[in-house]
């Protein structure tokens, strides 16, 4: 007589489903915000979270800024040329990596490798009990897992970010240094002629938010993972996908509000 | 009678009335009920799905229940909030079917992981002597260094009962303690299961679907068919009954 009749639907199973999938995590980032302000302090695991995220990605960062700062100047060397205008050259790539390539590829580069990798972390920990042995004893998983997790990408994505930039800038300055001889000051000096305090706060600002974004939805697949280990494969891949999703739309928003500001 | 009466002059530790849980369609308890005294192990018996992990995740309030009242140490879990809740658990050890330990920590680093964290001005040398201890009362204190992955089935369920005990609770809940080992490694959990609760002074609730570890551990077995628990007393009484989802239990094990 007490057995719980079977769920009534809204509207229909599925755009319950689908409302329900919205709302759930906008309830994990309000957690988030909650959680973080709140004592205890999890300092020494986001210091080892900030490791994994930032140092563990510095030789992949490094690779992938540097030949695309290599090759975004060898490719604009010749339309830039065409129309004699070659010496705007360093200008031209300080802008398109400050303002746009170094952010960009820094967080695709992150959702990849971290993103995926806490997805699988936690949801390999999720379907192994691992999150419910550290709850029922008495230990808040979400502060100890997200937040540190949460908190590391937001912090060392920017880090990265900055990185990313002066290695591709030293890719550009090589390119542009083995054609027309130009010093190394003199390059730079052309290169940030153009360049004003806007374009690196407003990368500043992209970056903080798609570092929040790949911990957040790396965290909230891996923390929702179900079905055992194909869960986890699911979790990961979602990661990587949802997030590289959000940062070009995120990027789209950022550029409007920055251009109506400009 | 008299025996009847001295149970029940006992502490009640666990009170379970009339409990439902269903995911979705699939109903699971339906209407299970049962006391747990202090220091007494009650073994509850049951097939695969009757909802007998479901009945001591509802007690440490992993899952809510539909219907019915969960009282433990005089709290209703279910009203509890985080705080009250993380205070109960405080009191409760949960030992998990697979062990549930954490892959990417060594032994030490698991079982300083919940004492660290719940009693922040323990010293370095507290939280080690700790460790060693309850390592000792598990018999493996070689494994301090160990990884999780590097220890056997046995080994790691050891490992979860002592990350349990490190916090001294009063209350354990073992889900299937046995399941996936072999016999002597079966024997050697169901002792320990009877050294904790003669040394820590526990109030044990046992899930298992073993018969042997249900005879070597439990004071009182809980025959949980559908959802609700059908007989329950000691071990000869519970299948000396003809019901025939008992018999039928008792006779697919291996015990004749």
């Amino acid at each position: 007589m007490k057995i719980k009749k079977s769920r009534k639907y809204f509207i229909t199973k599925r755009f319950d489903n689908f409302f329900l999938n919205l709302y759930s995590p906008f309830q994990f980032i309000s957690r988030f915000f909650r959680e973080v302000f709140k004592p205890p302090y999890e300092f020494k695991e986001i210091i080892r979270q900030c490791y994994e995220v930032g140092y563990k990605s510095l030789a992949l960062i490094t690779l992938t800024g540097f030949v695309t700062g290599l090759v975004f100047t060898k490719q604009s060397r010749p339309s830039l040329s065409e129309f004699g205008a070659s010496s705007w050259l360093p200008s031209l790539v300080a802008i398109a990596i400050i303002r746009a390539l170094a952010p960009l590829v820094t967080a695709l580069i992150t959702a990849g490798k971290v993103g995926s990798n806490i997805g699988a972390e936690l949801g390999s920990m999720k379907v192994s009990e691992q999150i419910d042995a550290m709850e029922v004893s008495a230990v808040n998983p979400f502060k100890f897992l997200v937040v540190s997790r949460v908190i590391a990408t937001t912090l060392m994505v920017p880090m990265l970010m900055c990185y990313t930039g002066a290695v591709a800038m030293l890719g550009a300055y090589l390119n542009v240094h083995q054609n027309e001889m130009t010093s190394f000051i003199s390059f730079f000096q052309q290169a940030f002629d153009k360049i004003s305090f806007l374009d690196i706060f407003s990368s500043l600002i992209k970056s903080i938010v798609y570092g929040f974004t790949i911990g957040i939805v790396g965290c909230y697949q891996g923390y929702n993972a179900a079905q055992g280990t194909q869960g986890v494969g699911k979790a990961a891949n979602a990661s990587v996908v949802i997030s590289m999703f959000l940062i070009f739309v995120e990027e789209i928003l950022i550029v409007q509000i920055t251009n109506s500001i400009r | 009678m008299s025996n009847e009466t001295n149970i029940n002059k006992r502490e009640l530790v666990i009170s379970i009335q009339d409990l439902y849980k269903s995911f979705g369609d699939n109903h699971v308890l339906r209407g299970a009920t049962l006391d747990v005294y202090k220091r007494e192990n009650v073994v509850v018996l049951g097939r695969s799905g009757t909802g007998k992990s479901v009945l001591i995740k509802i007690i440490c309030g992993l899952l809510k229940p539909d219907n019915g009242i969960v009282n433990v140490l005089g709290k209703e879990v279910d009203k509890l909030d985080n705080d009250e809740l993380r205070e109960l658990r405080l009191k409760i050890g949960f030992s998990f079917q697979n062990s549930a330990l954490y892959d990417s920590m060594t032994v030490r680093e698991n079982l300083a992981f919940p004492l660290v964290r719940n009693l922040r001005k323990l010293s370095q040398r507290q939280v080690s002597d700790a460790i060693e201890s309850v390592l000792n009362d598990v018999g493996l204190s070689q494994t301090i260094d160990q990884m999780p992955s590097e220890l056997s089935g046995g080994q790691r369920k050891r490992i979860g009962i002592a990350r349990t005990l490190i916090l001294h609770p009063e209350i354990m809940l073992y889900d299937e303690p046995t399941a996936g080992l072999d016999p002597i490694t079966c024997t050697e959990i169901n002792k320990l299961i009877n050294l904790v609760r003669e040394k820590f002074h526990t109030t044990s609730i046992i899930i298992t679907h073993d018969l042997t570890c249900a005879k070597e551990t439990g004071d009182r077995i809980a025959m949980m068919i559908d959802g609700k628990f059908l007989k329950q007393g000691k071990f000869e009484e519970v299948f000396q009954d003809h019901d025939e989802q008992i018999q039928n239990f008792y006779n697919y094990n291996f015990i004749k």
